[in-house]
C-alpha cells in the first residue's frame, strides 16, 4: 500500500528499531566479550530483546516462548556447562581462535542472505501490527501450526529426536574408546 | 472511561501489588518462625513489637538495612550487585498476572497469563546462578553448580503438569482457566497439581529440596559471600517465590476464588486461605522432611515426577476426549 511510508514512524516502529539496537549490541558483546560468563548474562538481554521484539510485532505467544525457553531455560543449562568445566572471574585469553576472521565472513554472508531474502520478499507488502495480533494469540498460532505447517512441526521434532539420539550415540562411542581409563565401578552405571 | 480513571485504575493495582509484594512474604516469613517453632517445642520471636513478637521481621529488616554492604575482593562487582535484583524482580512480575478473585481482581488479565508467569519464575532462576558464580568463593560456585543442575530436571514436570491443566481449561489465561474450573478438577488434576507443587518446592531450593544453600556443607550457597540488603533481598526473594508457587498452586489445581459459598464476594479470601495452607505445607515439609542427597534429587525428577506429569497429560487427555 502507498500510504504506509518509511519516513513518518509510528510509535511502535521507533521502539522496534531501538530494542533491534539493543539487541545487536548486546549480540556483539556475546561474541567480543572475553569474559565467558559475562557473554551468557548478555546473551540473556540479547533473547530478551528479541522477545520484546516479538511482541511489538504482535506475536505475543512466540515472545513468552522465547522469554521460557531462550530466556530462561538455555541460559541455565549455558551457565551450568560453564560452571561444571570452568567459569574464571575475568578474561579468557585462549578464547582467540584461529578461524575468527572467516567466521565473521560467514557470518556476515548468512545475514546479508537473510536480509535480502526477507526485503526481497516483503518489500511491497504491509503487515499491521494490531491485524497480526489475532495471528500471534495462542489461539491463532495453533490453529496455524496445527492445520496448516503440521508436516514441517512434525519433520522437526523428528530431526531433534534424531540429534537427541545422535548426541548419545555419540557420547557413549566415545566412553567406550576410554574404556580402559574408567573407574572400576563406572563400567555397571 | 476517561482517560484519567484509566491511569488512576492502573496506579492503584500497581501499588496493590506491589504493598502485596511486600507484605504477604513477611507474613510467610513470620508463619515460619513461628509454625516452626512451635512444631520444635519452642516459643520462636516473642520480643519484638510486643505481641508474640509479630514484629520480628521488620526488627530483621531493620538490622539488615544498617549492616555494612560487602563486596569480596575476588567477586565480579556487577554480576555479584545485580543479582539480587534478577533473583527478586521476576516474582513481582508474576504477581501481576495472577486472580486472587472473580472478574477483574487481577492485575493485568493476560490472554497468555500461565505461560508468563511461568516464563518469568524461569528468569529469577538465573539470580543465584549470577550470585554463586560472580561471587568468587568456591562454596558459592558449588551451590550455584548445584542449582543449576536442580533446575535443568525440574523444570521440565512443572511445565508438563500446568500445561496439563491449560489443556483442561482450553485456555492459557489464569481467568480463564479459573472460568472453566469445576469441583471436579480436584480429583482429576490431582497428581499434576503434586508435581506441580513438588517441583515448584525444588524450584525455589527449599527442603527437603535445598541442596545447593545446605548448610552444613557449603554455608549458605550461593548466597555465601552477601551481606546487608543484598542479603536480606535474596531472602525476600525465597519468600516471595513461595507465595507465587502457593498463589499458582491454588489457582491452576486447588479452584483460585471457588469455594463452597460467598464466591462472588468473597473470592479473594478463598484465594488467601489456600494460599496459606499450601504456605503452611511448605514450612511443614522443612520442619519434617530430612534433605535429598543430589543422585535422589536427580532420580525423584526423572523417574517419578517427569513419568507422573506425562501420565496426568494423558488422563486430561482422555478425559478431554471422552
Amino acid at each position: 500500500m502507498a500510504t504506509h511510508s518509511y519516513l513518518s514512524p509510528t510509535g511502535v516502529e521507533i521502539a522496534f528499531v531501538l530494542v533491534g539496537l539493543v539487541v545487536l549490541g548486546s549480540g556483539l558483546l556475546v561474541v567480543t566479550l572475553k569474559n565467558l560468563v559475562h557473554a551468557a548474562l548478555w546473551l540473556i538481554v540479547c533473547m530478551g530483546g528479541i522477545g520484546i521484539e516479538y511482541l511489538l510485532l504482535g506475536a505475543e505467544m512466540v515472545a513468552w516462548i522465547q522469554v521460557l525457553i531462550y530466556g530462561g531455560a538455555v541460559i541455565v543449562l549455558f551457565l551450568f556447562g560453564l560452571m561444571l568445566t570452568k567459569a574464571p572471574i575475568g578474561r579468557t585469553e585462549e578464547l582467540d581462535v584461529a578461524h575468527r576472521w572467516p567466521a565473521v565472513l560467514v557470518g556476515l554472508g548468512a545475514a546479508g542472505t537473510l536480509v535480502t531474502v526477507t526485503v526481497q520478499a516483503y518489500q511491497h507488502t504491509w503487515f499491521e501490527p494490531r491485524d497480526a495480533l489475532a495471528l500471534g494469540s495462542s489461539e491463532g498460532l495453533g490453529t496455524a501450526l496445527f492445520h496448516y505447517w503440521v508436516l514441517p512441526f512434525e519433520a522437526l521434532s523428528v530431526l531433534l529426536l534424531a540429534a537427541l539420539v545422535g548426541a548419545i550415540a555419540l557420547s557413549r562411542a566415545r566412553r567406550e574408546d576410554d574404556g580402559p581409563d574408567e573407574l572400576p565401578g563406572e563400567a555397571q552405571a | 472511561m476517561s482517560s484519567l480513571s484509566w491511569w488512576l485504575e492502573v496506579a492503584l493495582r500497581i501499588v496493590v501489588i506491589f504493598a502485596a509484594f511486600l507484605v504477604v512474604p513477611l507474613v510467610v516469613g513470620q508463619m515460619e518462625h513461628k509454625a516452626m517453632a512451635h512444631m520444635q517445642g519452642r516459643l520462636g520471636p516473642m520480643e519484638a513489637g510486643g505481641f508474640h513478637g509479630w514484629a520480628q521481621l521488620i526488627a530483621d529488616g531493620v538490622k539488615f538495612a544498617q549492616k555494612e554492604s560487602v563486596v569480596p575482593d575476588a567477586a565480579d562487582r556487577t554480576v555479584f550487585q545485580i543479582a539480587p535484583a534478577v533473583a527478586l524482580i521476576p516474582y513481582l512480575l508474576a504477581l501481576l498476572v495472577i486472580p486472587i478473585g472473580p472478574g477483574t481482581q487481577v492485575g493485568v488479565a493476560l490472554d497468555l497469563g500461565l505461560f508468563f508467569a511461568l516464563a518469568v519464575m524461569g528468569l529469577a532462576v538465573i539470580g543465584p546462578l549470577m550470585a554463586g558464580w560472580s561471587s568468587g568463593n568456591k562454596y558459592s560456585l558449588l551451590g550455584g553448580l548445584r542449582s543449576a543442575a536442580q533446575l535443568m530436571a525440574y523444570e521440565l514436570p512443572m511445565l508438563l503438569s500446568a500445561a496439563s491443566v491449560a489443556m483442561a481449561a482450553g485456555t492459557l489465561s489464569l481467568p480463564g482457566i479459573l472460568d472453566a474450573w469445576h469441583w471436579y478438577w480436584l480429583p482429576w488434576q490431582l497428581i499434576g497439581g503434586f508435581v506441580f507443587f513438588t517441583a515448584g518446592l525444588a524450584e525455589l531450593q527449599r527442603p527437603p529440596f535445598d541442596m545447593p544453600v545446605a548448610d552444613s556443607e557449603l554455608i549458605f550457597g550461593a548466597f555465601t559471600e552477601y551481606t546487608g540488603l543484598r542479603f536480606a533481598l535474596f531472602l525476600l526473594a525465597e519468600y516471595a517465590g513461595i507465595v507465587v508457587l502457593c498463589l499458582l498452586t491454588s489457582v491452576l489445581y486447588l479452584g483460585g476464588w471457588h469455594g463452597p459459598f460467598a464466591e462472588q464476594h468473597l473470592g479473594w479470601v478463598w484465594t488467601l486461605v489456600k494460599t496459606f495452607l499450601l504456605a503452611f505445607v511448605v514450612i511443614w515439609l522443612r520442619v519434617s522432611y530430612p534433605r535429598l542427597r543430589a543422585d535422589q534429587l536427580q532420580k525423584f525428577a526423572w523417574t517419578v515426577l517427569i513419568p507422573l506429569s506425562l501420565a496426568q497429560l494423558a488422563i486430561t487427555g482422555v478425559v478431554r476426549v471422552l
